[in-house]
Parts: structure tokens; C-alpha cells; sequence
């Protein structure tokens, strides 16, 4: 055993040091020298002896791989256990090869190998890290290396200092010295993330003021300014932006590793902050913040003055906010805080709080600010405002918030020293008392003294909120700057007030109203702890802004800003649960408002109304359920009067409730728990109201009326869980049951009494407004129900269901379609899905043709032109959604209904005449039968269109994977042999217009297929209805299929085969009159035409060019543009000259 | 080919904002939407023709404007007067060729193209526009393999 590891890894051991050798060959053997050592099959031992040839010689290539393969070996063993004398005689023998810079790489790995094991499994010693860290500061110059070594010699530095500190400390100077030594110049980003990790942990290591570091803090300086601001020069790849992050912050904490770079850093960091490169002051600020975290306050006092003029330059005059262009209506001056701003807020904040009195002394004392308050009153009216003062009334506005945050006492000092000023300049006053329209209401009110006031309201209130222990909000309490603002509480409130009574529509009051509602906003939200405000003008408040939202609706902004408020002080009410605030929210706001939605004031829009409502509902639970319950109150009390009354004034309104109701409102319950028994007590509500009335006719509104009572309806219904649904099922059972329909004995006693009327020749009037109310919901609640409900009394469902879509009833087809794609396959013992399908078929189709014996297999049955004749054609479209229901669950009862279709469209096969499809047939049963014919065409685009009524996900329906591209499959054959088989015109013409829905709902992906196959139907389809301009929607989704194949590749070589024919159709839609998109789509497509391979297409250039050039003349525009490119592409093709 | 630029260093103009048509909106099936000023120019220039010196369009050197574009689309007559940039400018004729053949091109065969120089922007005013106007001369020049090339490179779309 023992022979054959020796040589094999003596094989290893060659080909890794041989030059000769691929590089993954090479690392092959290392990882397979390094399998047998990790499994103790080669001691480490026995290798370095064996290699003591390569590890020593004198060939400098040789050695250097030699030693290079023990570095990597060593690198794969971190975690297996080595004795102390295998460790100490490695470390030694590397530790003496960093001298030999022609092998040096090796021994840089061996030796990061080395110190980067852990304890446990065998760690270098203090001594020898020591003797490491001596070799080399001794021998090694970094900075002369490639980048792999510098990478190498860095990593080992941030180790040492990292893992091995007692080791290093003792070299003091030296290292310090080598350490500047080895990092002055570098330029390459990933050793410069090591150099500043290096430079920071160098700090720690002689953390007091007196070290080795003192003497060469100036010099370690010096080496990292100049990174500052990071730069790259050559950003190579994508990432760039985060490495030039992670650089930036490596290097900050680098600055801000030991107070003693304080004195070269903060110069250098405001005179970099006074440059104009915006990205170098936002450094500057970024790194001034922290580093003023990091120095302390003592270091940081003297700079405090130059600090504040900085920063006052980088917020006064520097590149500004900039003026916000979108014009969101809610905002006050407009500005976009720039990210200058920003970072000189935070260091704003950090030296506020840092220095406290003494920096807030330079900030108040500040010769600039005072004099700009002080030049208020010459600035009175906001529109003649210039930007440059709005700027900079927003920075004043900022630095105050900022000072405010900081502390309870530094609000203090500047509400005394401010706020009289303030006071002064919207000329308020302690004893203003309620009910005095304030003097200062005109045109010019002081606008800076009001944002500001704000702005200091807005503040106030974060100091409040962001205090959290009650203990401190107590103390807040009772400071003076609190003190001031309760006096003035009152007086204030009134100028917001009538600031909001004075608004008018013009944008220009805009700010204004702004500020005011603002204003009111904070004020009513101050915790309740801290009472600034008392309860009486908290409702005031209230009562304004809802008195706002109920008859200001003109004023749009003012409205808005309302609302924003309420909702703000609504969420403030719920998160901070205030119970007396709460009480007065809900009797002034939450009742008014709701209230809005029953009031019969219809100078009100309704859609505000709503907005308002759903707003304000979604900032709780409770609330949205008080909304909720009254939306659900006033729609069923307007139903009853609509219903019973007939009231079309309602009948108008109500249908945008019951839009908010299934848009807005139902949703949100979906997204927060609770649908269910909100879906389940409106959808009861709503059939509670139907049974207790008897009678119901409705003109024209009611279509609108009940299309979205339907919406409504299926809304609730996808909503309500399993049990739900069958509560509200058995509900519409029962109410189904009160139906004029039902009453007939017609469905019970199962005499055929519809089909005698029809037989008779008397057309059915359709159901009556009740019926067809009932009908429509009980639908409603069918399609939206779940797979798993169960449903009772199953076949009179269905019965019920087929006699009003015999009725023409579309929604019940719906239903029926729902059902059988939902019904489980086994319904009950006795009942299946299979058997209950034949049922239906019976009942929808051939209900009323005597079917004889076959009748009973329930199956297809072949039409015939006088079998047709008696067939409704509502039974054509129920049909059709039946087999979608088939169709989407993959039920194999589907092929029924396709032959049955199939033989529909084919059915006069006989006659082999054709006849023009017009209203002026003689024989009215023909025109019957052809337009049966042509419903059987026009259900197989009911089959495979997607349907946003009923069987989709959002109804629970089955649906099966890659559905349509099997259906496409089974159908193409059969329709292609149909197709070959035809005599007659007219059963062609309904058999490609039936393939045309086929194709063109069909995934791109599965007709690219048979492209081959399809590419001369579709032809044919073009070439036959096109004669008729009622087919233009299916040649315009056919001429889509068309562009779809000619992008696809293999779809291109079937096109190329036929691209005579497929030209000509192409050049004939070019002048198709009736639709212009088909016009521009057909030049796009012959445009398209022209990069196929030009061998084919050359012979058709002439008549393309000739087509093409009539369409130059085409009336549309669009077209005209269309032609000239599509001209251009083709007049290129064969040659340069330009062919007239 | 010219050895040295007639107009070395011309004046660049910005391109000027499109009047727009509102939306695609297409609300009558029917209605004729004749060929108006609006849509010569942008025949002009969507191609972005070329000027045969410089690497700018016609519209960045005002040589064609909006308002140069007479059109009648009842009587089938365009009319399209350019300025060259240089008064002495012997690239007009070549400009000339290139907007006639674009617009043979682009229009239906039914109109009829006239190409002038503005009135006193060059030197050889009469000269030019006879030469533009002129089916046979114009015709022979379309002969020229050389011409050819060279107005096909200026109407080659750009891709800038």
C-alpha cells in the first residue's frame, strides 16, 4: 500500500513543477497531493523531504514552484491539525524565503497559510509571528512587486496586525515605518482597501497619544490624503459604484481611526468641502460627520466656527436644491433636497449635538440668519418671492428643524430667540382671541414667517415623537420653548384658519394653503402627553378640515391637502392610541365623512366622495369596516329604491358605489384579512333585497345597474371562503326558486312547453327585468365559485341554467361554462361529471330537435341544414362556453362539442352553391341557419379567447397548462382536412374563419411549429375574407399571426417557401379599403420581406415596387410612411441605382 | 473628390422641436389625411439627409426648414426651397439632387418636385435651380455612378 500513494504523488509533484504542464493540469495535482495529505494517506513530513530537491535548488524556476506548491498545500490544509515542530520548522523556512525575491510568491502563500490558521489546529507563536513581521519590514520592498504579490504582502500586514498584536507591538518605530513604507503609491483598488483596513487597525494598535504612531501620523497622512475623494480612473466593470463605496467608507473609517490625524484631517476635509465638485462635498460632509463622531467634542471645539461658515456655504449658496419641475401639488416650496443637503443636515445635526450651547450660540448669534429674518417684512407676498430667497428660506427652514431636533433645551434657545420674531412678523398676539378675523389677511401675508413657523411646528413635534419615554416627554413639557408655543397655540391656529377661509382656487395661494393645513396637521398631532393643544381646538381643527373635504371641493388643492391631513391625523389617532383624541376623531370626522356616501348633496362629485371615504378608510381596520358597512348600507338602501320605486336619479348614481366596492374597497379586505364576512353579508344583503320584492322594471340605467351589481357580486364571491360561498349558493337557490321561471311547470313536470313556443314560430321575448335580475346574480355567484363548494341539487342547476341561456341569457352561459370546469369528476354515488355533461348537451342543444334514439348517447350529432334550422342560436354560444370549460380543464368531452361545431360549419356540404351572406335572402331559414353557422365560427374564438367575465384564475376556474397549444394541435389536422374536403364556398368561408380564431389565439410559439402547415390556409383566409368587410377584425388578427411568423426563424423558412403566394395576398391587403392598420401591418410585413434570402424573393420585386408605389398615395399618413420605407428596403435589394 | 471643405467650419443650429400631430388616435376609418407640410419635412429629414461635407443633417444646418416647404396636394405640387450654407457653395446642386431624389421616392408618382435655392443665398442662383429642374439633365446625372454614390451616401440612414 505504502508504494503507491509515493508515486503517485511524486507523479504530482513533477507535473505541477514542470513548466511544461497546463495550468489545470497543475492544479490537479495540488488538489490531488492535497486529498492524500488531508487523509493522512502522505505525512507532511515525508513530502518536504521528498521535495527537498525542488524547495532548494538553484534553478530559479524550479525552486520557486517547488516552494510555490508547498505555500498551496498549506493553503488547503487550514483546518487540518498540524504538530507544533512540522509548524515551527515551516514558518522558519518561509520566514527566511521572503528574503529570496525570485521565489518570492510561494513563500508569501506558505506564509499567509500559515498565519492565517486558527487555534486548535496548530497556530504560529507569538515569537515566530514576530520573526515574520521582522524578515519582513527587513527584506521586502512591496511597493516594487507585482499586484498579485503587493495583494499578498498586504493581506499578510492586515493579519499580523489583525491576529498577532502582542507580536508587533513590540517593533514599535520599525513597523510603523515599513508599514508607510510598503503602502506610499498604491493605485490598485482591492490593495487599497487593504491599505486603509491596514492603516485603521495600525490606529488600534497604539491607540494612545504618545506611541510610534504620534511620529508618523503626519507622514501616514500624507501617503492616504491624496485618495481623498475616492476617484477611479479606469472603471472597468459594472460594479464600479460599489467598490467606489466600499473605497470611500474603507478610507473614512481609515481618517477616523485615531484622533491624531485630527489635525491634518479636518483641514483637509473643509478645504476639499469648499471645491466645486459636488460628489467632493458630499464626501467631505459625509466624512466630516463621522469624523466628528469619532474625534470627540474637545478635538472638534476649535474648528466649530470654520465648520459652521462651511457648512452655511454648502447650504446657502452652494448648488442648490434644485426647483422640483413635476408640480405634485402637495408640497410647500417645491424643493428636492439635493444630497449636498442632506449630508450637511447630518453634520449639522452631529455638531448640534456634539457641542450643544456653543454651537448653537454661532447659529443664533449667525449675523446672515438674523438679518434674513429680519428682512421678512419686506418680502410679503409669495408670488413675487425670487427663487434665490425661497432657497433660502428652505435652508433657514432646515437648520432650525435640525437645531430643534437636537435637544429639549437647544429647541429652547431657539423658540426665545426666534419665535418672538416670528410672532411679530405674522403679527400675532397672546390675546387674540377666538373669533377675530385676523388684521393680516390680505393678498400680501408674510409667507417666510409662516413656512417657517411650520417648519418649527414640524420639528417641535419629531422632538415630541422621537422622545419616547414618557419620563422626558414629561420634562419637554414643561420647557420653555413648550410654553411658548401654548400661548401662542391659539392665536396661531386662528391664522391657519383663515388662511383656509381666504384660499381661493387660483394655484397662487397654493404655499399658503399649504403651510396652513400643515400647520393644523402638526398641531393636532401632537402626542397627548404633552398637551399644546386643547381639546377644544383639536375638534376645531377637525371640524375645519372636514368641513373642507365636504364643501371645498372646488378648490382641488386645498381639498387634497385636507385629506392628506385627516389621513395623517387618523393614522397619528390609531398608532399613539389616544383614546380621548380618538373619540372626538370618530364623532367629528369618521361620522361625517362616512356619512358622505348616504347624503344626498349631489353638488358633491361622487368620485371625491369616494376618494375621500377610501382614504380615510385605509388608515385602519375600524375604520374601513365603519366604511364598509355604510357603502354596503346605502347601496342596498338605493337598490330598494331603484328596485321598488324605480328611481333613475339613484339608478345613476348607484353604480359607481358598487364600482368602489369591488375596485377599491374589496380588494383591500382581500390584502387585510377579512374579506370573507364582508363579502358574505353584502352578497346575502343583495339577495335579501331581490326575494323581498316582487315586481321590477327598469329602463335604460338598469344594463349599467346591473352590470355592476354583477361585478360586484363575483367580486364578494371570489372573496368568501368554501362555507361562505354555500351559505350565499343556497341563498340564490332559494331565490331562483321565486322566479317566473322556475314557477312555470315547464321545468318541473319537464313537458316542452318552450320548445312548442318555439315551434310554433313565436320568438321569446327574453326573460323579464326580474327574472333576468335573478338569473343574472345567481350567475354571478356560479362563475366566482370555488372547486371545492359543494352544490346542492346539481341537475336542476344546470336545467335552470340552460333554459335561460335559451333564453339568451350570456351570463348563465357563463355559469355553465363555470360549472362544468370546476365540477369534481365524481359529483356524487350516483351522479357523474361525464353523464351530467350529456344531460346538458341534451338540454342545451338538441333540446328542442327530436334526436330519435341516438338522442340518448348524448353525443355529437352531425347537423344538417333542417336539423340547424331548429336549433337556437343561443345554444350555439352556450355551447361554446361549455367546451371553454372543457377546454380549460382538459375534460376529453370537449371533442363533442368541437365535432359538433365542426359539423355546423360544414353542414350544407349537399347544396355546393354559394350564397352571398347578406340580409337579402329570400328564404328567411336559410338566414337562420347561416347565421347558426356563423355563431359555430365565431365559438371557437369564444374557445380560445381569454375571458375577463368568467373561467380565469381570479374565478378559481381549472385551468390546465399549455391548454391552447394542445387544442391547436388536435384541431389543425381535422380542420385541414376539413378544409381539403369542402366543395362548397360558404361552408369554406365559416370553416377559415373559424381556423382564423383558432390561429390567432393560439401561442405564437405552437403555430411557428406548423408554420409549414398553416402558412397556405392562412393564405386562403386572407385570399377569401377579405371579400367581406364584416371579417376585418379576423384578418387583422390573422395578418398579426402573419408578422409573428415572420419573425420567428423557422417561421421564415416556411415563409420563403411560399413567398410568391404570401406576397401576393400581402400586395392585395395593401389596398385593403376598410381598416388602415391592416394596410400599414401588411407594408410592415412586405418590409420585413425584404431581408429574406434575396434568390426567393428578387422575381417578386417588380410587382412589390409597383404595389408599393400605389401605396404612396394611400390617404392615411401612417401608411404613406409605412410605404416609403418599405420602398426604400426593396428598391435596395438588387442594386444601389435607385429604380423609378 | 474635393480636396478642401467649401464651408469648412459651418454654423450648427440646434434641431428644433417636432410640431406635434397629437397621438395615433385615428378616429375616422375614411378620412383622407392629405400630405401637408409637416409631413414633407419629415420626409426630408427623417432619413436624415446628409450634407455632403459634414457629418450634420440638412435641419441641424438650416439648409431646409419647415416653412421652405410649399405644398399643394390637390394639384400634385410640391415646392422646396433650401439655403446652402456658403453663398459659393458648388455642393448645391449635389444638395438639390439628394432632396429631389428623396422625394421621388417618398411621394406618389402623381406630384410634381420643384427644388430651388432660396433667392440671393448663392451665387449662381439661376444656374442651380435651372440645372435642379431640368428632367434631363437631372436624369443624366442620375446616370453618373459617381453622383449616384454620392447621393446615395447622403440619404443612407444614420444611426447616430
Amino acid at each position: 500500500m505504502g508504494g503507491t500513494p509515493t508515486i503517485q504523488y511524486v507523479i504530482h509533484i513533477e507535473s505541477y513543477v514542470s513548466s511544461s504542464s497546463s495550468e489545470a493540469q497543475q492544479a490537479a495535482s495540488v488538489d490531488a497531493i492535497a486529498v492524500l495529505l488531508k487523509n493522512d494517506l502522505l505525512s507532511l513530513e515525508t513530502l518536504v523531504r521528498e521535495m527537498e530537491m525542488y524547495l532548494t535548488t538553484t534553478d530559479n524556476n524550479i525552486r520557486s514552484r517547488g516552494i510555490l506548491l508547498l505555500g498551496e498545500l498549506l493553503m488547503r490544509l487550514m483546518s487540518k491539525p498540524l504538530d507544533d515542530t512540522a509548524i515551527s520548522s515551516l514558518i522558519e523556512f518561509f520566514t527566511e524565503r521572503l528574503a529570496d525575491w525570485k521565489a518570492l510568491h510561494g513563500a508569501l502563500v506558505g506564509c499567509l497559510a500559515l498565519l492565517r490558521r486558527k487555534t486548535g489546529t496548530g497556530m504560529i507563536n507569538r515569537s515566530q509571528a514576530k520573526a515574520v513581521a521582522e524578515s519582513y519590514l527587513k527584506t521586502l520592498q512591496v511597493q516594487s512587486l507585482g499586484q498579485q504579490d503587493r495583494k499578498l504582502c498586504l493581506q499578510i500586514l492586515e493579519c499580523l496586525l489583525d491576529r498577532y498584536r502582542d507580536a508587533l507591538f513590540a517593533l514599535g518605530d520599525d513597523l510603523v515605518y515599513g508599514i508607510c513604507e510598503a503602502i506610499d503609491g498604491e493605485k490598485d483598488p482591492q490593495c487599497l482597501m487593504l491599505i486603509f483596513h491596514i492603516v485603521e487597525l495600525l490606529a488600534q494598535l497604539f491607540p494612545e497619544a504618545s506611541g510610534p504612531l504620534e511620529n508618523f501620523a503626519g507622514d501616514l497622512f500624507e501617503i492616504l490624503e491624496c485618495y481623498f475623494p475616492i476617484h477611479l480612473t479606469h472603471p472597468k466593470s459594472d460594479d464600479v459604484d460599489m467598490k467606489r463605496g466600499e473605497l470611500s467608507s474603507a478610507l473614512m473609517l481609515a481618517f477616523a481611526s485615531t484622533p491624531l490625524y485630527e489635525p491634518s484631517v479636518i483641514p483637509l476635509l473643509l478645504d476639499k468641502l469648499s471645491s466645486s465638485l459636488p460628489s467632493a462635498k458630499v464626501e467631505s460632509l459625509k466624512y466630516l460627520s463621522y469624523c466628528t463622531l469619532k474625534y470627540g467634542g474637545d478635538r472638534m471645539e476649535k474648528y466649530t466656527k470654520s465648520l459652521w461658515s462651511a457648512l452655511k456655504d454648502a447650504l446657502f449658496t452652494c448648488p442648490q436644491s434644485t426647483l422640483s419641475e413635476d408640480s405634485d401639488p402637495i408640497d410647500g416650496l417645491g424643493f428636492h433636497e439635493s444630497e449636498i443637503m442632506t449630508q450637511a443636515l447630518e453634520l449639522l445635526q452631529v455638531l448640534v449635538r456634539q457641542h450643544n450651547d456653543s454651537f448653537l450660540s454661532l447659529i443664533l448669534g449667525d449675523g446672515d440668519i438674523s438679518t434674513f429674518l429680519n428682512s421678512f417684512s419686506q418680502f410679503d407676498d409669495f408670488n413675487s418671492l425670487s427663487t434665490q430667497y425661497k432657497q433660502r428660506l428652505h435652508a433657514v427652514g432646515h437648520v432650525l428643524s435640525v437645531c430643534i431636533k437636537a435637544s429639549g433645551s437647544s429647541c429652547n434657545k431657539v423658540f426665545e430667540s426666534f419665535f418672538p420674531r416670528l410672532v411679530d412678523a405674522l403679527r400675532l398676539s397672546v390675546e387674540n382671541s377666538h373669533g377675530i378675523v385676523h388684521s393680516a389677511l390680505d393678498a400680501n401675508f408674510n409667507f417666510g414667517a409662516l413656512y417657517l413657523c411650520v417648519e418649527l411646528l414640524a420639528a417641535c413635534r419629531q422632538l415630541v415623537v422621537s422622545s419616547d419615554e414618557v419620563a422626558s416627554a414629561h420634562d419637554l413639557a414643561r420647557d420653555s420653548w413648550c410654553q411658548i408655543l401654548c400661548s401662542f397655540c391659539t392665536s396661531l391656529c386662528n391664522v391657519f384658519f383663515c388662511l383656509i377661509q381666504a384660499s381661493c382656487v387660483e394655484s397662487s395661494w397654493n404655499a399658503y394653503v399649504y403651510a396652513a393645513v400643515k400647520g393644523l396637521e402638526i398641531l393636532a398631532t401632537f402626542p397627548g402627553s404633552f398637551i399644546s393643544v386643547s381639546k377644544l381646538m383639536y375638534e376645531n381643527i377637525l371640524l375645519t378640515l372636514t368641513s373642507i373635504i365636504e364643501s371645498d371641493f372646488n378648490k382641488k388643492f386645498l381639498w387634497k391637502a385636507a385629506l392628506k391631513a385627516l389621513v395623517e391625523i387618523s393614522l397619528f389617532v390609531n398608532k399613539y392610541h389616544e383614546d380621548e383624541k380618538a373619540a372626538s376623531f370618530n364623532s367629528i370626522v369618521k361620522q361625517k365623512i362616512v356619512s358622505l356616501i348616504s347624503s344626498d348633496d349631489l353638488n358633491m362629485p361622487q368620485s371625491l366622495k369616494l376618494e375621500a371615504i377610501f382614504d380615510i378608510g385605509l388608515t385602519g381596520k375600524s375604520f374601513m369596516h365603519s366604511v364598509v358597512s355604510e357603502l354596503e348600507k346605502t347601496i342596498s338602501a338605493n337598490l330598494s329604491e331603484i328596485l321598488v320605486h324605480g328611481d333613475r336619479r339613484l339608478a345613476g348614481l348607484t353604480p359607481g358605489l358598487l364600482e368602489c366596492y369591488s375596485n377599491k374597497v374589496l380588494p383591500w379586505f382581500h390584502g387585510n384579512g377579512g374579506a370573507d364576512e364582508v363579502s358574505l353579508s353584502f352578497a346575502i344583503n343583495i339577495f335579501t333585497k331581490m326575494e323581498n320584492n316582487s315586481s321590477l322594471s327598469l329602463e335604460a340605467k338598469g344594463k349599467e345597474l346591473l352590470g355592476a351589481t354583477m361585478a360586484a357580486m363575483k367580486q364578494a364571491m371570489t372573496g368568501c371562503s368554501v362555507e361562505s360561498q354555500e351559505k350565499v349558493l343556497q341563498k340564490a337557490i332559494d331565490l331562483m326558486e321565486t322566479s317566473s321561471f322556475f314557477l312555470s311547470n315547464d321545468l318541473i313536470l319537464g313537458t316542452d312547453l318552450f320548445n312548442k313556443k318555439t315551434q310554433l314560430g313565436q320568438t321569446s321575448e327574453g326573460l323579464s327585468c326580474r327574472d333576468e335580475w335573478i338569473a343574472s346574480l345567481f350567475a354571478s355567484v356560479v362563475i366566482a365559485l370555488r372547486p371545492q363548494t359543494h352544490i346542492p341539487n346539481i341537475r336542476l342547476l344546470l336545467q335552470l341554467l340552460a333554459m335561460t341561456l335559451l333564453e339568451g341569457h350570456i351570463p348563465s352561459a357563463h355559469a355553465l361554462g363555470s360549472l362544468v370546469n370546476k365540477l369534481p369528476l365524481n359529483i356524487s354515488e350516483d351522479c357523474s361529471l361525464e353523464e351530467l355533461i350529456d344531460t346538458l348537451f341534451k338540454n342545451v342543444m338538441w333540446r328542442n330537435i327530436s334526436i330519435g334514439k341516438e338522442g340518448n348517447d348524448g353525443g355529437a350529432v352531425a347537423m344538417s341544414n333542417p336539423r340547424l334550422n331548429s336549433l337556437n342560436s343561443h345554444a350555439v354560444i352556450g355551447l361554446a362556453w361549455i367546451g371553454k370549460g372543457l377546454l380549460m380543464r382538459g375534460h376529453e368531452k370537449l371533442k363533442d362539442v368541437t365535432i359538433t361545431f365542426l359539423s355546423c360549419l360544414v353542414s350544407n356540404e349537399d347544396q355546393g352553391n354559394f350564397l352571398p351572406f347578406n340580409d337579402q335572402m329570400k328564404d328567411p331559414t336559410e338566414h337562420k341557419v347561416l347565421c347558426l353557422r356563423k355563431s359555430a365560427a365565431d365559438a371557437f374564438h369564444i374557445l380560445m379567447s381569454d375571458s375577463d367575465a368568467c373561467l380565469n384564475r381570479n374565478y378559481h376556474a381549472i385551468v390546465r397548462p399549455l391548454y391552447k397549444q394542445r387544442f391547436f394541435n388536435i384541431m389543425m389536422p381535422m380542420f385541414l382536412s376539413a378544409i381539403v374536403k369542402c366543395v362548397s364556398s360558404t361552408s369554406r368561408c365559416f370553416l377559415y374563419q373559424a381556423f382564423a380564431h383558432l390561429v390567432s389565439e393560439t401561442p405564437l410559439v405552437a403555430v411557428v411549429g406548423d408554420a409549414k402547415k398553416v402558412l397556405p390556409v392562412l393564405m386562403d383566409c386572407f385570399l377569401i375574407l377579405s371579400k367581406d368587410i364584416s371579417h376585418k377584425e379576423i384578418i387583422y388578427s390573422v395578418l398579426i399571426v402573419l408578422s409573428g411568423i415572420l419573425t420567428d426563424k423557422n417561421g421564415q423558412e416556411a415563409i420563403i417557401e411560399n413567398a410568391p403566394m404570401v406576397i401576393r395576398r400581402l400586395i392585395e391587403l395593401t389596398s385593403y379599403p376598410y381598416v388602415m392598420v391592416i394596410r400599414e401591418t401588411a407594408i410592415q410585413c412586405l418590409g420585413a420581406m425584404s431581408e429574406l434570402a434575396h434568390a426567393r424573393i428578387y422575381p417578386m420585386r417588380t410587382q412589390v415596387l409597383q404595389a408599393i408605389t400605389k401605396a404612396l398615395d394611400d390617404p392615411k399618413r401612417v401608411v404613406r410612411l409605412e410605404a416609403v420605407k418599405c420602398r426604400l428596403a426593396w428598391a435596395s435589394i438588387a442594386s444601389r441605382s435607385i429604380h423609378f | 473628390m474635393v480636396s478642401e471643405l467649401i464651408n469648412a467650419n459651418p454654423v450648427v443650429y440646434e434641431k428644433k422641436e417636432r410640431r406635434d400631430r397629437g397621438g395615433r388616435a385615428v378616429l375616422d376609418e375614411y378620412a383622407a389625411e392629405p400630405i401637408d407640410q409637416l409631413e414633407i419635412f419629415d420626409i426630408l429629414l427623417n432619413g436624415d439627409i446628409k450634407d455632403p461635407e459634414h457629418p450634420y443633417s440638412l435641419e441641424e444646418l438650416k439648409v431646409i426648414t419647415e416653412d421652405a416647404v410649399d405644398v399643394d396636394d390637390q394639384r400634385s405640387y410640391v415646392r422646396v426651397t433650401f439655403t446652402p450654407t456658403v453663398e459659393h457653395c458648388s455642393m448645391a446642386t449635389v444638395i438639390g439632387l439628394c432632396l429631389r431624389v428623396k422625394l421621388m421616392r417618398s411621394l406618389p408618382s402623381r406630384y410634381k418636385v420643384d427644388i430651388r435655392v432660396a433667392p440671393g443665398s448663392h451665387a449662381t442662383e439661376a444656374a442651380v435651380n435651372k440645372q435642379l429642374n431640368d428632367k434631363e439633365r437631372v436624369a443624366a446625372a442620375l446616370e453618373n455612378p459617381n453622383l449616384v454614390d454620392m447621393v446615395d451616401e447622403c440619404l443612407a440612414p444614420s444611426y447616430a
